[in-house]
């Protein structure tokens, strides 16, 4: 048994091997720092892909797509329905293991790069990133999850992009990685892959870090770690601030 | 200029937030409010979270009612004995606003409780301001307004634990007034408001405190209910963001500065009927949040984060 899958995992290892291909990526940032004035950052994501020494041309031009993902965690979805006069939250479902920023690029769109098939099974695409799986009891209902990608999409935290990679030389591509002001504080994992006539040829893995600078930081920390403290430093400042405009502004 | 909120995690443009909390303690001033019945809404219009929004109310209020508190204190016109008795009740009352706020975040239905409770709220007090005020425009074309005899008190005056608060002439029992400061400060935690727009009518309408005490007094109660809210936030959501008090403080005390130049030349019984229409028009803007049908009946919020 153990044997046998030792053997499985060497053959997933080895597949991408059976091309020719590898790939090389480097990306521009490792650390996104959050300083006061943050509002959003670009990010270029390099790839190279080598044939390994094989000068024959390839059998059709590269496609690649690259897909950035944020931290995960649950997202509640809620949706308003008529109760009496008035429109509350009735009905809801949970999904778990969502990323809090997701990015699909790809240098034209998915469904010409690969089959759906392989799409699903790659997990490439918004559609295929934000599982089907639903936390609570209740039934499985599409418009839920559709709402989930909308919203987030309005919010610039999930986008699809056709024109996101594009080819410097025929083996050497660019990925633009747009990260909004509000992108969530956590690690993000960024996976490349590489397509040959509909098939994958090449794979690659990359990561950054998105985290406040120090003084965002320790002011984060401190109102997580010491709210007591927080809350009274906060009084001691709105006191202070009342008492300097009463003084600035005194007419008597 | 876009500015990083640390606790909110997002970027806002510090002009935006500067102009409303210029505008909104204008406001302020000019009416003797917290005027945090305005800035809530606002700011959640702005995409701020609205736990963020609600518990950092709490400074920026603190501070706009420190600076008048102290006008006051100056002009001795700051009965301490009852706004403890006020003080106390309304710590009860945020006390148990913070855990009922806390409570409602977690089953989802925040926003819901926020917009009923202003509707009812604002539409109550808006209602009866309004209709107050235009009542005396009108008394004033006829003549005097009838007053009440002294001597006649209503039944909640002659409750047990009757009190004497020599600053405002009162002597009347603590329990009425308990409550309605346990109710201000429980409609406090949970909207993010100061609740001077239902403290000084109640003080005017139901206990008779003479006017010139009741603004002073209430702005002194709102002082330490609000630093009270800032801490129980601070300590139990986490939600109190710094630089957006900052900014909002800075802001609403200028704004404040000027509101109560221009208010000092308003005719006192319009100035009434303003305030009754401004708070009903925030109660009406409200209502039909609930009552229309919604654009988008979906919303999604992220309950846990593996980081």
């Amino acid at each position: 048994m153990k044997s046998l899958r030792a053997l499985v995992l060497l053959c997933l290892v080895a597949s991408p091997m059976a091309h020719a291909e590898t790939l090389v990526t480097s990306l521009s940032r490792e650390n996104v720092l959050i300083q006061s004035n943050f509002a959003g950052e670009r990010l270029s994501l390099f790839g190279v892909i080598d044939r390994g020494g094989d000068n024959r041309a390839p059998p059709g031009a590269y496609d690649a797509v690259v897909t950035v993902r944020g931290p995960r965690g649950a997202v509640t979805v809620r949706r308003k329905d008529r109760f009496g006069p008035m429109w509350l939250n009735l009905d809801e479902r949970r999904y778990i293991a969502i990323p809090a920023f997701l990015e699909v690029l790809s240098n034209r769109a998915l469904p010409l790069i690969a089959q759906a098939p392989l799409r699903e099974e790659l997990r490439l695409g918004l559609d295929a990133q934000v599982p089907q799986q639903i936390a609570s009891r209740a039934a499985n209902d599409p418009r839920f999850r559709d709402a989930l990608q909308r919203l987030r999409k309005e919010q610039d935290l999930f986008r699809e992009s056709a024109s996101g990679v594009k080819f410097i030389a025929p083996n050497v591509f660019q990925a633009a990685i747009e990260l909004p002001g509000k992108a969530p504080i956590g690690n993000y994992d960024i996976d490349v892959a590489v397509f040959v006539n509909g098939a994958l040829v090449a794979r690659g893995t990359s990561s950054f870090r998105v985290a406040k600078t120090a003084v965002e930081q320790t002011v984060a920390t401190l109102a997580a770690d010491h709210g007591v403290l927080f809350g009274i430093g906060m009084s001691i400042l709105s006191l202070f601030i009342g008492w300097l405009a009463s003084v600035i502004f005194r007419r008597d | 200029m876009e500015i990083y909120l640390p606790i909110a995690e997002m970027p806002v443009d510090v002009f935006l937030i500067l102009g409303m909390g210029v505008a909104v303690g204008f406001i302020s001033g000019m009416f003797g409010v917290g005027g945090g019945f305005l800035l809530t809404p606002l700011l959640i219009f702005v995409g701020i979270p609205p736990a963020v929004v609600v518990a950092t109310q709490g400074p920026q209020i603190a501070a706009s009612s420190m600076t008048g508190a102290l006008a006051y204190w100056r002009r001795k016109a700051i009965d301490f004995k009852l706004g403890g008795v006020l003080l106390a009740g309304g710590l009860i009352g945020t006390l148990l606003g913070v855990l009922f706020f806390n409570q409602m975040r977690r089953i989802g239905q925040l926003e819901t409780v926020i917009t009923i409770s202003y509707v009812v709220l604002l539409g109550g007090v808006g209602t009866l301001v309004s209709w107050e005020s235009l009542r005396a425009v009108a008394m004033a074309h006829k003549g005097p307004v009838k007053r009440r005899r002294a001597g006649r008190h209503a039944w909640y005056e002659g409750l047990p634990l009757k009190w004497r608060f020599q600053r405002s002439g009162l002597y009347i029992s603590v329990i009425p007034i308990l409550f309605i400061a346990a109710l201000i400060g429980f409609a406090g935690a949970v909207l993010g408001i100061g609740g001077g727009f239902i403290l000084v009518p109640a003080l005017i309408y139901i206990f008779r405190v003479p006017a010139q005490i009741v603004v002073g007094t209430s702005l002194f109660q709102i002082l330490f209910t609000m630093l009270a809210a800032t801490v129980l936030h601070a300590s139990t959501n986490h939600s109190v963001d710094l630089f957006l008090a900052l900014i909002l403080m800075v802001g609403g005390v200028f704004g404040a500065q000027f509101g109560a130049r221009t208010g000092a030349q308003i005719r006192s019984d319009y100035f009434r009927v303003l305030l009754g229409l401004l708070i009903l028009s925030v109660a009406v803007r409200f209502a039909t949040d609930v009552l229309t049908t919604p654009k988008e009946p979906f919303s999604a919020t992220l309950t846990e984060t593996v980081r």
